[in-house]
């Protein structure tokens, strides 16, 4: 009997990365399916009813670029099939049904395929415990649940786009991931924030190398891109809409700031131009109040002095990630109307190189808190209130747990790296580390504590105390309050980000060693 | 390097993708993954509940909404009592004086935020966004507050005994435990408080698998105080006490702590209806429908599912129904509590419980649907060591549930919870003891067939008018045959825990 029961009890392992990537994507996907009937934004009736880019029939015109108008007719095929109703123009007007409902629903986790290629083409060559590390902080993002599966919109179908771009670069194959970030443009043309990037480094990698062959692949290059802008605005130029286009897709009649404001540093430049109006109409002075008159926004304005440089002196495959994240950090700094969940383009791509070193969990471990929070004001239903704050603590216990298991042995884990290179890197980095700090493995600091603090207290002074103490009154403070807490996190993050890479050891002055040492 | 290089593989090998997880131990390990469990629950919480926009009766929530305004508005000895401020025959309470007690403290939770949904009269049938939302928190803070803990009690306890210390093993276990399909569907879609009565009934079992065999005897009680349909379980806890009583030295006196130790619990519970005779049996007149029929909708069970070819309402009165299910019943649970009895143990314990609900829910009076959830909490206590009739018993438990839950449009709910499910018991890395094929490989795919074509020809069919309700039939019989192997599989497995304990008295008597 002993020895029959243990026949029946032979042990099989399953070791294939795929399936377990595919399993936290099916997981994903039945909370996606259970979230169908929560609360979704006006972004749910502008992707039904987009039309074409002069037409008027209703409010929701196209205003992105021609690729994703490409991709909605797609959907539209499908959609008149399942039913009719969904995708007529007088008709399908504010249409609501379980039918469009779960139809548009749907579209949204298929697109998310493209997020499961992104990330696994990105990571198939790390060791498999960075795999299982970096897959569900993409794959259960709290944040791409909550813009996209709740409020609705297409995020992770694009940001898989650029993860799929990435991973060609990182491969060092320089002409592909030109080519798949020129149409990741033509879906969505605010990518295009990372472009200096792209180009410099591009120009530096694949077309440098000899006279001939360099301006042979240039001009490769250029073709590439060239077709795809071309196909992409062909048509519309071709029917002489190149001006109405433009004015769609960069709306500098807008204001600096989108409705909800973006935890950006034009926070801090709004709040101080309020404060000192109010201020100084107390004293009696005759303040003008003009509205939507901000300076125009410098885009990525400060990109070239300190990515631009390395990639042109020295385009590390390995380092691009870092770069392009880098740029998305700026654009959502300093960026003229950024909407909040702009944030996504840098927090993906950088929970990818998140279980890299000690530093980079620890900032990961912030930014994606804060990021999150950021964009809880989007839900601003009751019930989706505990929804969004479990994801956000389901995702805090995760990393938690993720991070202190791969840094618990943080010696050996800085011992043991894929790469050459990769391992200088580490070197580099854990010399500035203490063996007390290696040891005690993934901790944040005392400040990053109290930053993190605050923000429970931000959540219960808005959802609690304030509606019991001012009522209706000054309904925006919460709001106000949200985006300012969290500007001051997005902006530690930049910093890091900027003192990260400008340590980096390929950084050469170009003042030479003698102003270098000076200014060390 | 070469040698770390190839320490770590075997490392990651031996790993799982999600070893990061349980590292932390096994508060980190059931924190996540109750948070989880949380979210699925919140998640299912969106969907509509049972009755939802259907005057004049509705449904469940009506009823449980109902009982909240009683309670919080009437004097207690009302409760039970028909009268012109309480016409019973509105959702009257028909379940014990502990639920009616839990609907009195969340009653005065919904008069605090939201008056209008508990009024007096006028909030029949109340139905509002605020309404919904703070009922579907009364039943999230019942399971985070009832059944979160005993389920950790229970896990703390199982996995300290036993000698496996596989750590994903533990993870998986919580995982089954907290995330159980029917019952998240019966509770945060259809609308029940099923989590109370069966969280007692998991802190009463982890209490006896760890030797509290009072606290046990207290925790049942108020299971059984809460939902009488708890007494599916009696036999197992009576015959296992007993002959664990039996065992000791002075087992009189064993016996009689336990039994004032009920009765105490009890005599606390029904303190307010202990006045008089006629109070008592008011309550208790509410609590044993028997003037309804031997089953009620379809259910897949002895009575309903033998219905087709044996015409029970019409061959036997009520009465008779009576004495013929509550034979059967006890014939059937016999076996198991006599096992118990003899050779009590903890392995057999937990069979014991199985099998004592499934001859309930098979062979008694008035069951519902819902009560397959009594049989199945033990099944997935059982999880790690009978995988496959686990898995197989949830899945089919599901079927018979599918007609209620299509009637409450919780479709959608139901395909997403099957699905994760079937994910969990399939998760990669697990150490996947493969299950004893209890089944011919090609019956079991016929049968699964059959499952997948069932749930498709009933969402998209309509049945001939000749037979209105055969596609529930066919449901229902394909669901009791499954029951059935499962029973009687369970049954043999119980006893056959016997013989390791013979071996071991005979060494004892060695020795």
């Amino acid at each position: 009997m002993g020895k029959e029961k243990q026949s029946f009890k032979e042990v099989h392992h399953s070791h294939s990365p795929k399936t377990a990537l595919q399993w936290f994507f099916l997981v994903a996907t039945c909370i996606k399916v259970l979230l169908f009937p929560s609360y979704h934004s006006t972004d749910f009736e502008v992707h039904r009813n987009w039309l074409w880019y002069f037409d008027e029939t209703s409010p929701w015109t196209l205003d992105y670029p021609p690729f994703f108008a490409y991709f909605e007719r797609f959907l539209s095929i499908f959609a008149h099939l399942i039913d009719p109703q969904i995708v007529h123009l007088q008709d399908g007007l504010n249409y609501s049904s379980n039918n469009v409902v779960y139809f548009q629903r749907v579209t949204v986790i298929l697109s998310d395929l493209s997020l499961l290629y992104g990330v696994y083409r990105l990571t198939r060559n790390l060791d498999s415990r960075k795999q299982q590390l970096i897959w569900p902080l993409v794959i259960w993002s709290p944040m791409l649940f909550i813009v996209d599966h709740v409020h609705f919109q297409y995020n992770g179908f694009l940001i898989g786009i650029l993860l799929i771009s990435l991973s060609y670069l990182e491969e060092g194959r320089d002409l592909l991931g030109g080519f798949v970030f020129a149409v990741l443009l033509c879906f969505k043309h605010l990518f295009a924030v990372a472009a200096p990037v792209y180009f410099v480094y591009l120009l530096r990698h694949y077309c440098w190398g000899g006279t001939v062959r360099g301006i042979g692949r240039l001009l490769i290059m250029g073709g590439v891109v060239t077709a795809v802008f071309a196909s992409a605005f062909g048509p519309f130029f071709h029917l002489g809409q190149t001006q109405q286009i433009i004015q769609r897709l960069f709306p500098f009649g807008r204001g600096l700031c989108h409705a909800y404001w973006a935890p950006n540093f034009w926070v801090f430049y709004i709040m101080s131009d309020k404060g000192l109006a109010f201020i100084f109409r107390k004293l009696g002075f005759n303040v003008q109040t003009p509205t939507g008159s901000f300076t125009a926004g410098l885009v990525g304005d400060s990109s070239p002095f300190s990515v631009l440089p390395q990639a042109w002196k020295n385009p590390q495959p390995q380092m691009i990630s870092r770069w392009i994240a880098y740029a998305y950090t700026c654009g959502f700094l300093f960026g003229w109307h950024v909407h909040e969940k702009a944030s996504l383009h840098f927090v993906i791509p950088l929970a990818i190189v998140a279980p890299q070193t000690l530093e980079d969990a620890r900032h990961y471990f912030l930014l994606s808190i804060v990021s999150c929070y950021s964009i809880f004001p989007l839900l601003f239903e009751a019930q989706e209130n505990s929804i969004k704050v479990l994801l956000l603590l389901l995702h805090s216990i995760l990393m938690w747990s993720g991070f202190s298991a791969q840094f618990c042995d943080g010696a050996e884990a800085t011992r043991a790296p894929t790469a050459n290179s990769k391992k200088n890197a580490d070197q580099f980095v854990s010399e500035g580390n203490s063996g007390a700090t290696v040891n005690k493995g993934f901790a944040i600091g005392w400040i990053e504590r109290i930053y993190l603090i605050g923000l429970v207290v931000v959540e219960i002074w808005g959802q609690i105390l304030y509606p019991l103490l001012l009522g209706d009154k000054f309904a925006f403070a919460p709001l106000m309050l949200i985006s300012i807490y969290c500007a001051f996190g997005i902006m530690y993050s930049w910093i890091w980000q900027l003192i990260s890479i400008v340590k980096s050891r390929w950084l050469n002055w170009l003042e030479g060693p003698d102003k270098a040492l000076h200014v060390g | 390097m070469e040698k770390e290089n190839k320490v770590k593989d075997t490392a990651s090998d031996d790993g799982y993708c999600w070893w990061w997880l349980v590292q932390k131990g096994t508060t980190a390990v059931f924190i996540t993954v109750g948070l989880f469990a949380l979210l699925v629950r919140v998640a299912v919480s969106l969907h509509p509940y049972s009755g939802a926009g259907n005057p004049p009766k509705f449904g469940d929530y009506e009823a449980q909404r109902h009982w909240m305004e009683i309670t919080i508005n009437l004097p207690i000895k009302e409760w039970y009592r028909n009268s012109s401020n309480n016409d019973l025959r509105y959702w009257g309470l028909d379940y014990p004086p502990l639920t009616a007690y839990q609907s009195f403290i969340h009653g005065l939770f919904l008069k605090f935020f939201h008056p209008d949904s508990v009024a007096p009269f006028a909030s029949r049938g109340h139905e509002s966004y605020l309404g919904k939302l703070l009922m579907r928190w009364t039943v999230l803070s019942s399971d985070a507050l009832i059944f979160f803990p005993a389920a950790l009690y229970f896990i703390i306890v199982y996995y300290n005994q036993s000698s496996r210390t596989r750590k994903s093993e533990l993870a998986w276990h919580t995982a089954v435990l907290l995330l159980s399909p029917c019952l998240i569907l019966i509770d945060h879609g259809h609308f029940q408080y099923n989590c109370i009565s069966l969280g007692f009934t998991i802190g009463a079992v982890a209490a006896i698998l760890s030797g509290n065999d009072l606290v046990a005897s207290v925790l049942y009680c108020l299971a059984l105080n809460h939902k009488q349909m708890s007494a599916y379980f009696a036999p197992s806890f009576f015959s296992h006490l007993l002959g664990k009583c039996l065992r000791r030295k002075y087992p009189i006196l064993e016996v009689s702590k336990l039994g004032l130790l009920v009765l105490g619990t009890f005599a606390a519970v029904w303190w307010p209806y202990l006045y008089s005779t006629q109070s008592i049996l008011e309550v208790l007149s509410r609590l044993a429908p028997f003037e309804r029929g031997i089953f009620e909708d379809y259910v897949a069970n002895f009575w309903c599912a033998s219905s087709i070819l044996i015409k029970w309402k019409r061959l036997f009165t009520t009465e008779s129904l009576k004495l013929l299910s509550l034979t059967a019943t006890v014939i059937t649970c016999l076996p198991s509590m006599v096992q118990q009895i003899k050779s009590p143990s903890k392995r057999g314990f937990l069979y014991a419980l199985l099998n004592s609900s499934f001859s309930f829910y098979l062979f008694s009076f008035q069951v519902h649907e819902k009560s397959i959830l009594l049989p199945l909490l033990p099944a997935t206590l059982l999880a790690v060591e009978e995988p496959f009739i686990f898995r197989w018993f949830t899945q089919f438990a599901m079927l018979s549930m599918f007609p209620l839950i299509c009637r409450d449009n919780l479709v959608v709910p139901y395909l997403a919870l099957l699905a994760l499910f079937v994910l969990i018991m399939n998760a990669p890395g697990q150490h996947r003891v493969r299950e004893s094929n209890y089944l011919g490989s090609a019956t079991m795919f016929l049968i699964l067939c059959c499952y997948f074509v069932l749930h498709i020809v009933y969402l998209t069919m309509h049945p001939p008018e000749k037979y209105p309700f055969l596609f529930e039939a066919i449901i229902m019989n394909l669901c009791f045959s499954q029951f059935v192997l499962v029973t009687l599989g369970c049954n043999i497995k119980q006893w056959l825990l016997n013989r390791p304990a013979k071996l071991e008295e005979t060494e004892k008597k060695q020795i």
